[in-house]
């Protein structure tokens, strides 16, 4: 009798458990989900916004799309972009997130105003951020041309956003491009320096007083103590921070359009659903970019990430 | 007990290395204490500057702004506010509007907010303490949804709400955004639901509480600053959202919202770039306050997991 009682209790519970996360999983499925997968229907199909009604599941299935988009002459070129700019601004945001993190790991006076500060770009909206860095980077009246050519004696204002090759110290360099990755470090680096903050404050002070008995130097402490500690939450970031960049839109968007050599592919994406209204193109695109995606990140599970590690 | 080794530390450096001489330890020592207000420094103005910037630009008149690209600050004579009247005016009366902008953004991160939560409280009690089939999995799902480009996701509701007719809507670019979020608050507050202990819950039940009574009695208000902090992260989003704002609303300026129009006026050449500036300030400021408002709980929400990772 107790044996069925459980049983009910359990099933009871259980079926609370549906309950109560069915509206989560309904939207999911209905707004992501499904979608998703119409997505990738499309990109078999020849889809307009004209005559998407008639494309259904039993539509005619074709490998045009694929055939098309990977022929195209910007497709490779927009890879390459993608992925300088997603393993540059990856590095760049979490190395300048870590040096910020250990500066502001001691207390100091003021250190909560800088911390205020640091976050700021991650904060504010993209829209505005971007504003004010076309503003400034402007040849017209930016104030980083004119400090440029007044005060360190530029032959000619630089455009940082128009400009897709210039010379710096006789070097080639693609201008926009740079920019647009710099831009990546600055507005994502508090991001990573919260994460490696919080962690820095959890490595435990004997660890630290240990090595001072021994002798260790503020470099080899900071080698042999603090970066070990940092690993996995280094190694975390580096996962998230390159999806996130490899599936960035907005912020290159906002700040080049895409122009001067910063096409991205999600850019591709966007101006193919937009600009030539062809869905079928711009979704197989998608599954592309998501595909390569998808590549990568089996890449690093397989080669760095930790075997012994336990789900959760 | 912590002061010990330290002290020893101390104690015994003088024994081993003579006084005055250029050790390893004391040249690193000499370089970090140079290097680090420099850093520091140069953290604070790269972070600070633009947004000071953006306050200077929004509060000078055009001409003089042309005129002398470079002067970091305003001329106390020079001041003007006429940039904020024109881009809160309505546009019938000259202005740029930014105030029906503010009004559809504020409805939409509401929206989003009372929603999200509403769906991911019960979703994240039941993940935190309900045994139930495939309560392991849907962690999975919630995961990839996060991971997946958005700009693929756009294509399909995209098409969808044109079909629909849900493009241009403003209920539709919240359904978006709860969607956007639900994994990400879900995740958030079965973090916080479980640190509830279990037997104060169990009181409840035995008190005759169903799930749902329980939920409202007793955990929601033990986790407010769960339920602030998740609140705060999806007004975040949805206030700076771009890329489906710019899908979905384009084509009617009555629905655009503040990131919207500051985007779509930015193209356009008529308007000033220092009213554009007074956009700016209009667009940061709120979320900006919002944000160190309640500075502590939110960064405490972004890097719940990184304590465990």
């Amino acid at each position: 009798m107790s044996g069925r009682r459980v049983l009910t209790l359990r099933r009871r519970e259980a079926r609370t458990g549906l309950a109560l996360i069915s509206p989560t999983l309904v939207i999911t499925l209905v707004v992501v989900v499904l979608p998703l997968l119409w997505a990738v229907m499309f990109a078999f199909q020849h889809a307009r916004l004209i005559n998407i009604r008639y494309t259904g599941l039993f539509g005619r299935y074709t490998l045009e799309n694929f055939s098309y988009v990977l022929g195209e002459p910007g497709f490779w070129s927009g890879l390459a972009v993608t992925l300088v700019y997603t393993v540059a601004g990856t590095f760049l945001s979490i190395a300048v997130g870590l040096v910020a993190a250990l500066a502001l790991n001691t207390r100091f006076r003021g250190r909560t105003l800088v911390r205020a500060s640091i976050l700021l770009p991650y904060v504010a909206p993209v829209v505005a951020a971007t504003f004010v860095w076309q503003v400034m980077l402007s040849p017209q009246y930016g104030i980083a041309n004119e400090i440029g050519t007044r005060l360190l004696g530029w032959d000619r204002p630089v455009g940082f956003l128009t400009q897709a090759s210039g010379e710096l110290l006789g070097v080639n360099v693609p201008v926009a491009l740079l920019t647009v990755i710099a831009f990546e470090a600055w507005r994502y680096f508090p991001f990573a320096f919260l994460f490696l903050l919080a962690r820095l404050q959890a490595v435990p002070r004997e660890l630290h007083e240990a090595a001072l008995v021994d002798g260790a130097t503020p470099v080899q402490r900071f080698r042999y103590v603090t970066l070990p500690q940092l690993g996995r939450v280094i190694a975390l970031l580096a996962v998230l921070r390159f999806v996130f960049t490899f599936n960035k839109f907005d912020d290159v968007y906002l700040l080049t359009g895409g122009g001067a050599g910063t096409e991205v592919v999600s850019i591709r994406v966007f101006n193919l659903l937009t600009a030539r209204d062809d869905i079928g193109a711009s979704a197989a695109q998608a599954v592309v970019l998501a595909l390569v995606l998808v590549g990568f990140l089996g890449l690093y599970l397989r080669f760095f990430a930790e075997p012994e590690r336990s789900t959760e | 007990m912590t002061g010990r080794p330290r002290a020893a530390a101390r104690a015994a450096s003088p024994r081993r290395e003579p006084y005055r001489r250029w050790t390893r330890d004391r040249v690193e020592r000499t370089a970090l204490r140079l290097l680090r207000p420099l850093t520091i420094a140069a953290l604070l103005l790269a972070t600070a500057f633009p947004f000071y910037y953006m306050v200077v630009l929004s509060l000078r008149d055009v001409q003089a702004l042309i005129l002398d690209p470079g002067a970091l600050f305003v001329p106390p004579g020079e001041i003007t506010l006429g940039t904020y009247r024109e881009v809160l005016t309505p546009e019938e009366r000259g202005g740029q509007g930014f105030v029906d902008f503010i009004r559809n953004s504020v409805i939409v991160s509401v929206a989003a907010v009372a929603l999200t939560l509403l769906i991911s409280i019960p979703g994240a009690y039941a993940v935190a303490r309900l045994r139930f089939f495939g309560r392991r999995q849907v962690h999975f799902l919630f995961l990839a949804v996060y991971l997946f480009p958005p700009i693929v996701l756009a294509i399909p509701l995209f098409v969808l709400f044109s079909l629909l007719g849900l493009r241009g809507s403003l209920a539709g670019l919240a359904l978006v955004y709860i969607s956007q979020t639900l994994p990400v608050t879900v995740y958030m507050l079965r973090n916080y639901f479980e640190t509830v202990p279990r037997s104060v819950e169990e009181a409840a039940a035995i008190d005759g509480c169903g799930p749902l009574a329980t939920i409202w009695r007793v955990t929601l208000p033990l986790s407010r600053p769960a339920l602030m902090a998740t609140g705060l992260y999806v007004f975040m989003i949805a206030w700076n959202e771009f890329l489906f704002a710019l899908l979905f609303l384009v084509e009617d300026r009555d629905t655009w919202t503040v990131s919207l129009g500051l985007s779509q006026l930015a193209g356009a050449i008529e308007v000033p770039t220092t009213v554009l500036m007074a956009g700016s300030v209009v667009l940061t400021l709120p979320i900006v306050i919002i944000f160190f408002a309640c500075e502590r709980l939110m960064t405490g929400g972004l890097t719940m997991g990184a304590e465990k990772g």
